[in-house]
């Protein structure tokens, strides 16, 4: 075919240009500059062009925007915990019992995955507010309804893989890796806290 | 013939007139007519076709279905209930489509094991076998995304701890996943873009699989014996020869899909995924799709989050080196008296992960996800190598054609056992 001839001449030529040069002239050439200087000014223009894209798929502002949420603690009893919705995320609230920050508090932080005191992560002992998404892989822990079960250590159980949850959520046993995360929080009155 | 124009061999005008200028008819003719292929196929070799045709089904059946979807987390439960419901023949199309993947899997799965029973990934074949593997990835992707769409229960959970994998990358393994999302969960960003994903890979899969073919062009077939074929002796024509053998093997798939779709449709299936998604409750045993199976039991045989995830991917990148790993000269197992021994223990353990991993992940399950994990590296990593040494093969046969026609087979003439043999002699 005519255009296999051609693209095979073109390659011919380019060959011995390339071998003519390189017999004459082993070090550096004008045109191995002009070669690199432009395949570097294209590598940073495709960049800035791919850049964009890529940038799109983070989180959009409106997504970003809609990064509070408030709560109402007084009706929630000694014991009883709630589950609202933030970011996406469910958020556990817990009005933990004494003894339930008793046993957290008394765990030496060596027995601990990932090491934090109870006074950290509750600065109020009584509220412990945290994400209620295992550090696993995302799956939604049990123990926020009395029947769900708790795990060894009282707390949280996540059922996907067995991550086992303490009165604090710190991570006792199974794969999770961290404890749960405790979101940014503040009270704005002592009975009404606002999440992020 | 005019300068410019290309050599036609065809004899309708219209035909030769456009073969004359973009010789499509000429390439047909010689990749998929006269094309020489090896005598010797078994059924094995049907499934590459068939999973061409199941890529085309998936197509078909997508473009339909994107018609009636919504991708949008309040409605796209009920426009995949509306389908089923409301959408004349909808429940055809959207059954049609699910069990697709899975017979999409299937097909493949076999395609790969008679790969790796004959040796199909050894030299010439390297990278045909590669851009084999890439097309496995990128059917993974696909169905994981396109499980998302229906956005129940087994969608979203099994999306969240799937995107999750990607928190195990250290350093910037959240930000990675918050990017995936689009957000801080999987939500609506997430289930757009896995639409718009859906929707695109499967026309690059057609490229890699162009691609794919290309490559099997240029190096021909392997076959049941592994060995080249030396002559025109050795091969039959690709049609009609194999256009027919190809039909038969059609049939048989189109009957195993159709009696899947029409009394078995959700067999396959998860029942948590007719439950629409729900970010606060987390079903009490996540399992994904079965073809999954085998990879998620390697996931969680593994006690550490970055471990599991190096694993599970590490168990397909295995599959790029293969070539390189397996260091006999010799293909096809049926002179491998003991490599062939542990390829068939291998693809029992391949089982064994897939029953395991729709176990829940505790007591004995645990470490029998362990042992067969280590006996699925095993076999890549320590036996096929040191087999290539170690094994005697038994003798290879002097040639496909000497091999299947008895030793009396000549070129020309001579006592050929069978009528099949006599047609294409004439051609050759
Ligand atoms: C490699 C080929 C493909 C595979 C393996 C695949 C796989 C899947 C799977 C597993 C589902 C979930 C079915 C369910 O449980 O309901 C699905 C849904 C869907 N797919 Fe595909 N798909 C493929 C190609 C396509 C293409 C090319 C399109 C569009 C042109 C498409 C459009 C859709 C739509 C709209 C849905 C949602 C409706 C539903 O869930 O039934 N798919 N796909
Ligand atoms: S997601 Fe909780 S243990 Fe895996």
């Amino acid at each position: 075919m005519g255009g296999d001839i051609e693209v095979i001449a073109m390659a011919e030529m380019v060959t011995a240009q390339g071998a003519s040069q390189g017999a004459g002239q082993p070090e550096a050439t004008k045109r191995d500059f002009l070669k690199l200087t432009t395949t570097a000014f294209a590598a940073v223009g495709v960049g800035a062009i791919v850049w964009p894209f890529i940038a799109s798929m983070n989180p959009a502002r409106d997504v970003l925007a809609l990064a509070s949420t408030e709560l109402d603690l007084s009706p929630i009893a000694v014991g009883q915990s709630v589950t609202v919705m933030w970011r996406g995320k469910p958020v556990f609230v817990r009005h933990r019992t004494p003894e339930q920050i008793a046993a957290a508090r008394a765990v030496p932080l060596s027995e601990l995955k990932d090491p934090a005191t109870d006074e950290s992560r509750a600065p109020r002992p009584e509220w412990l507010v945290m994400i209620g998404v295992c550090t696993h892989l995302g799956c939604v822990p049990l123990g926020q309804k009395p029947t769900d079960p708790t795990g060894d250590f009282n707390g949280w159980f996540c059922p996907c893989h067995g991550s086992h949850y303490d009165t604090s959520g710190r991570i006792r046993r199974g794969p999770a890796p961290s404890n749960l995360e405790i979101p940014p929080y503040s009270f704005m009155s002592p009975t009404q806290i606002r999440i992020g | 013939m005019a300068i410019g124009l290309h050599d036609s061999p065809f004899k309708n005008p219209v035909i030769r007139w456009v073969d004359q200028r973009l010789p499509v008819f000429t390439m047909m003719q010689k990749e998929y007519g006269t094309f020489p292929t090896p005598r010797n196929f078994n059924y094995f070799w049907n499934f590459g076709a068939l999973a061409m045709i199941n890529l085309l089904i998936m197509i078909a059946t997508g473009v339909f279905l994107s018609m009636h979807y919504t991708a949008h987390t309040a409605y796209a439960f009920d426009s995949v209930e509306r389908i089923m419901r409301d959408v004349n023949y909808g429940w055809l199309i959207r059954y049609v489509h699910m069990n697709g993947a899975s017979m999409f899997f299937i097909v493949v799965y076999i395609h790969i094991w008679r790969g790796l029973y004959y040796g199909s990934y050894k030299a010439p074949r390297e990278l045909l076998w590669m851009l084999g593997v890439v097309i496995f990835l990128l059917m993974m992707a696909t169905a994981f995304m396109g499980y998302v769409l229906p956005w129940g229960q087994m969608s979203f959970w099994g999306a969240t701890v799937i995107t999750n994998l990607f928190s195990a990358i250290p350093l910037v393994g959240h930000d990675i996943v918050i990017w995936l999302w689009g957000g801080f969960s999987v939500d609506n960003p997430t289930l757009n873009r896995f639409f718009s994903l859906h929707y695109l890979l499967p026309f690059v899969i057609v490229g890699v699989v162009f691609l794919h073919v290309a490559a099997l062009h240029i190096t021909g077939s392997n076959n049941p014996l592994g060995i080249e074929p030396k002559g025109p002796q050795d091969t039959l024509p690709f049609h009609p020869y194999y256009t027919i053998k190809d039909s038969v093997g059609m049939v048989a798939y189109f009957a195993v899909f159709a009696f899947l779709v029409f009394f078995m449709p959700n067999y396959l299936g998860h029942p948590d995924n007719y439950i629409p998604a729900n970010p606060l409750s987390t079903p009490a045993h996540i399992v994904p799709e079965w073809y999954f199976l085998p990879f998620y039991a390697i996931l969680r045989a593994v006690p550490d989050k970055l471990g599991g995830v190096v694993l599970m991917f590490g168990s397909i990148a295995i599959l790029f080196v293969l070539p390189w790993l397996d260091t006999s000269k010799v293909r096809s197992m049926r002179f491998r008296p003991i490599a062939r021994i542990f390829l068939l223990l291998w693809t029992i353990n391949f089982f064994v992960l897939m029953w395991v991993g729709a176990k829940p992940a505790e007591g004995h399950y645990v470490l029998i996800a362990q042992i067969a994990t280590v006996i699925y590296f095993a076999y890549f990593l320590v036996v096929l190598p040191a087999l290539g040494r170690l094994e005697k093969p038994l003798p290879l046969p002097e040639s496909i054609a000497r091999a299947v026609l008895g030793p009396n087979a000549t070129l020309g003439g001579g006592p050929v056992p069978g009528a099949v043999a006599a047609k294409p002699m004439d051609k050759a």
